[in-house]
């Protein structure tokens, strides 16, 4: 019989705040999850907090932006009271994000191959060389045919799909044991997408990391996840493994899988989603 | 309603020209609802844009197009732009910023020279669900879902009889999607109108069309029935690999993925 | 009572009409406006100088440009406040009436700068061509040529004066506005509502008005403040170096010109006019700042 494992990370109560001229306005209230060693997908409408959360979890959240939580734990260290070089050493090191278009997230002035050595030497004392070698096997680990020659490359001589790919190789290289996707492959054709995403899948499990996906795509992520989380006015509306998305209970889970259009649906009007006010109450019953 | 013979468009010159689209040839009846589908790169949109006639200083467009009876020029006449219209894919970027969305639904009327034009404007208003509490605001003060019927009013101004749609609903999130595709199928419905949908999502085009055709590298790979694209009877390998792809991630699916190279 | 309802009408929810919904985008930028104190203070500079423009018969002595002989170099006192010039004529009354002049040449500079700009470069970012490269090389011509040096040559062609100095300031200010609205309309030009206005068969003169012009006007109106600065000094220049405003009209830069010569013995005859020049430049500049945060607030802080 096998002790279950301590989640890598553990988020109670998070509410994340922003003080604005026309007042408060609470992207986050009270999300709460774990994440173990799996793939978990936070889905939402634009709005609904999922990318404040993953932001959040990393301290990325914009000035301005208050964030509080009752508990917010990586592999127990809390990273609410942390100081700021433990921060750093976990950002990257231990918690790393992937964006949504690496047009925005590469330097556009240095080449891939620096940038990707950047961040290894970071969270490393090794030597230049090391980190060159390292550099060329984590491109051949993301399924970049010629390393070297992309190695020389700008990120704007790159399509779309290796860009991500480069992003992953980045992300992956300092060894951490969680990566937040925020729409990674929102910006790229389908058959691309589903190809980056096998090579975050492959790494995500031979290394034991957790993955936390954030997408509006909930046919994506009910495919690709093993857990999904579903967020509306910044609350979690429903929590559900991902093949059993289909037997969803909460209305508004429901009411995002009825208006999708499907392949193999009929030309009759599709369902629209009848917001319930009562869905932005916060709820009191999580304590 | 629509036919297009050897539809070629080259962007640059000389040798080093590029096209986006080579030899394309279709054709859309009348009160028909067409889609284009492909990825980026495939030159759907660029199709969409060269029967609009908005490529005329960009690009070298040859090959024959007719619409309604009418053989299109270099210039398009304005009776073409009175009966085609077309809605953009960027709620943000298709309305003027600095106009109110009385001004820009007022524009087309008062181009065309019709009358009436203030209660056209509220009657269209009325069409795509906005009161006329809108008339008066600006694009940043609406929603995007908004934005899209302020689009979609613009297009019915003129009484059209071709819509051309440029993915109208990929910025918008999926329930104001559902909205706005049945919105549209309902107008198409009250009008007769013809629809020529560019979108990269095949359940949109499902779901909208009943006839389609895909494109690659600005070619044709094949046209077929919606029917016969649910049934999976497609014997093209792009288009099967497509289809496999739209319907989510599968990772023995995925290694059997192949290029299909320039 | 009258108050509370203008604020009403300018907060309501639900706009009746063009203008109403007009003039809620203006007061809107208007309290953005308000809300950053240096801009505030810009405006507040510039208001003064308008008034006191305006009222200069009323708030000057009747014989404040006649000169008194007796009275030459008076230190400023209770009398003078800004002191008495080598004429015996009251400076601070001088300045009044400069302030006129400076409006003037700001004025005019501005109406024939802010069209010409903005017509070349809209027609040439948007059109794009031939047209845009004849039209950027007209305007590069104009660009490469300094300024005081230019306006230098012209007024010694066509004679000192205050017209001709305004109209040589023009002819060397209108480059920069040209290639600031070519660059927006460069960006414009692709937009899809550009496109939809095509698609509804509107005609490239009435895009270039009613759809690419106004949105190129907020960085034109931008720049010419900020550019108010330079173009009163090269006034103030042509006018220090005999070119402009002639004597005795109390153009500033002719003041300090004429009374640079006193500067040691009787430093507030070229100083007060200087500071005058100091202020409205300084005005001009934050209100331009000013108005560059509500444009556009992503820029800077």
């Amino acid at each position: 019989m096998s002790v279950p494992e301590a989640p890598l990370l553990c988020v109670e109560d998070l509410h994340v705040t922003y003080h604005t001229p026309t007042g408060l306005v609470q992207a986050v209230k009270g999300v709460s999850f774990e994440l173990g060693r799996e793939k978990l997908g936070i889905v939402g409408e634009s709005g609904s907090g999922k990318s404040q959360t993953g932001r959040a979890i990393l301290g990325l959240t914009a000035p301005g932006g208050e964030v509080q939580a009752r508990r917010l734990e990586f592999e127990g260290t809390n990273l609410l009271h942390a100081d700021k070089k433990t921060l750093r050493r976990i950002r990257g090191g231990g918690i790393s994000m992937i964006m949504q278009d690496p047009k925005y997230s590469l330097n556009p002035v240095m080449t891939v191959g620096k940038q990707i050595e950047e961040a290894f030497l970071i969270h490393s004392n090794d030597s230049k060389r090391e980190a060159y070698v390292r550099t060329l096997a984590m491109l051949r680990a993301v399924k970049i045919r010629e390393p070297e020659r992309v190695y020389k490359a700008y990120p704007h001589e790159v399509s779309g799909g290796m860009g991500q790919r480069i992003m992953i190789a980045m992300m992956m290289i300092p060894e951490p044991s969680i990566i937040i996707a925020d729409e990674p492959t929102s910006a790229l054709d389908v058959t691309v997408q589903l190809q980056v995403l096998a090579v975050l899948d492959d790494m995500i499990s031979e290394r034991g990391m957790g993955l936390i996906f954030i997408s509006h795509d909930l046919n994506l992520i009910a495919s690709f996840c093993d857990r999904i989380l579903i967020m509306y006015g910044g609350q979690v509306m429903e929590e559900c493994r991902a093949d059993e998305l289909a037997q969803a209970k909460h209305p508004y889970t429901r009411g995002l899988l009825d208006c999708l259009p499907r392949l193999d649906g009929g030309k009759q009007e599709l369902a629209v989603l009848r917001r319930d006010p009562a869905w932005l109450e916060v709820l009191e019953k999580l304590s | 309603m629509i036919d297009i013979q050897g539809l070629d468009v080259a962007f640059g010159h000389g040798k080093h020209a590029f096209h986006a689209v080579r030899e394309v040839s279709l054709s859309v009846e009348t009160g028909q609802s067409f889609g284009l589908v492909g990825e980026s790169g495939s030159g759907k949109t660029t199709v969409l844009r060269a029967l609009a006639g908005l490529l005329d200083r960009v690009a070298t467009v040859s090959g024959n197009m007719i619409v309604d009876g009418e053989t299109l020029q270099a210039q398009r006449s304005k009776t073409f732009r009175q009966r085609v219209q077309m809605v953009f894919q960027d709620p943000y970027g298709s309305l003027h910023p600095r106009h109110t969305v009385d001004t820009i639904m007022s524009e087309p009327a008062r181009v065309h020279r019709l009358d009436r034009i203030e209660e056209r404007v509220v009657a269209a208003l009325e069409e795509v669900g906005l009161d006329a509490s809108f008339r008066f605001r600006y694009p940043h003060q609406i929603s995007g879902g908004q934005r899209q019927r302020v689009s979609v009013a613009r297009a019915l101004i003129t009484d059209p009889k071709i819509v051309l749609l440029d993915e109208p609903t990929s910025a918008l999130d999926v329930s104001v999607q559902a909205e706005v595709l049945n919105l549209l199928m309902r107008l198409k419905r009250e009008h007769g109108l013809t629809y020529v949908l560019v979108s990269h999502n095949l359940a949109v085009v499902a779901h909208m069309c009943e006839t389609l055709s895909v494109m690659q590298n600005g070619a044709i790979v094949e046209t077929m029935s919606v029917q016969q694209l649910r049934e999976h009877s497609s014997t093209m390998p792009y288009t099967r690999q497509l289809l496999t792809a739209s319907l989510g991630y599968d990772r023995g699916a995925i290694d059997a993925f192949e290029e299909f190279g320039q | 009572m009258g108050v509370l309802a203008l604020r009403g009408w300018l907060l309501a929810e639900v706009p009746q009409s063009k203008t109403q919904a007009r003039c809620q985008r203006l007061f809107i930028s208007w309290l953005a406006f308000k809300g950053n104190p240096v801009a505030v203070i810009g405006l507040l500079i510039i208001t003064s100088l308008v008034v006191i423009a305006a009222l200069a018969p009323w708030i000057t002595a009747s014989d404040a440009l006649e000169p008194d002989l007796a009275g030459r170099l008076q230190p400023p006192g209770s009398e003078h406040w800004f002191g008495t010039d080598e004429l015996g004529r009251d400076i601070r009354d001088r300045i009044i009436w400069g302030s006129r002049i400076t409006l003037y040449i700001v004025g005019l500079v501005s109406i024939i700068v802010v069209p010409i700009g903005l017509m070349i470069g809209v027609v040439a970012g948007y059109i794009g061509g031939w047209v845009d490269t004849v039209l950027m090389r007209l305007t590069d011509i104009f660009l490469a040529f300094p300024r005081l040096i230019l306006a230098m040559a012209l007024v010694a062609a066509l004679g000192p004066g205050l017209e001709n100095a305004v109209l040589a300031i023009a002819l060397t200010t209108w480059s920069p506005f040209a290639r600031i609205a070519r660059a927006e309309a460069l960006t414009i030009r692709n937009s899809d509502f550009i496109l939809a206005a095509r698609m509804q068969g509107v005609s490239t003169p009435g895009i270039l008005v009613r759809h690419v012009a106004p949105l190129c006007m907020s960085s034109v109106i931008v720049r010419l403040t900020l550019d108010m600065a330079g173009i009163i000094l090269t006034a103030a220049g042509l006018g220090f170096l005999g070119l402009g405003a002639q004597p005795p009209t109390p153009e500033w830069g002719a003041m300090i010109s004429l009374g640079r010569q006193y500067l040691i013995d009787q430093w507030w005859v070229p100083t007060m006019p200087g500071i005058a020049i100091l202020v409205v430049s300084l005005g001009f500049n934050l209100l331009g700042d000013g108005l560059r945060d509500v444009f556009d607030p992503k820029s800077g802080g």
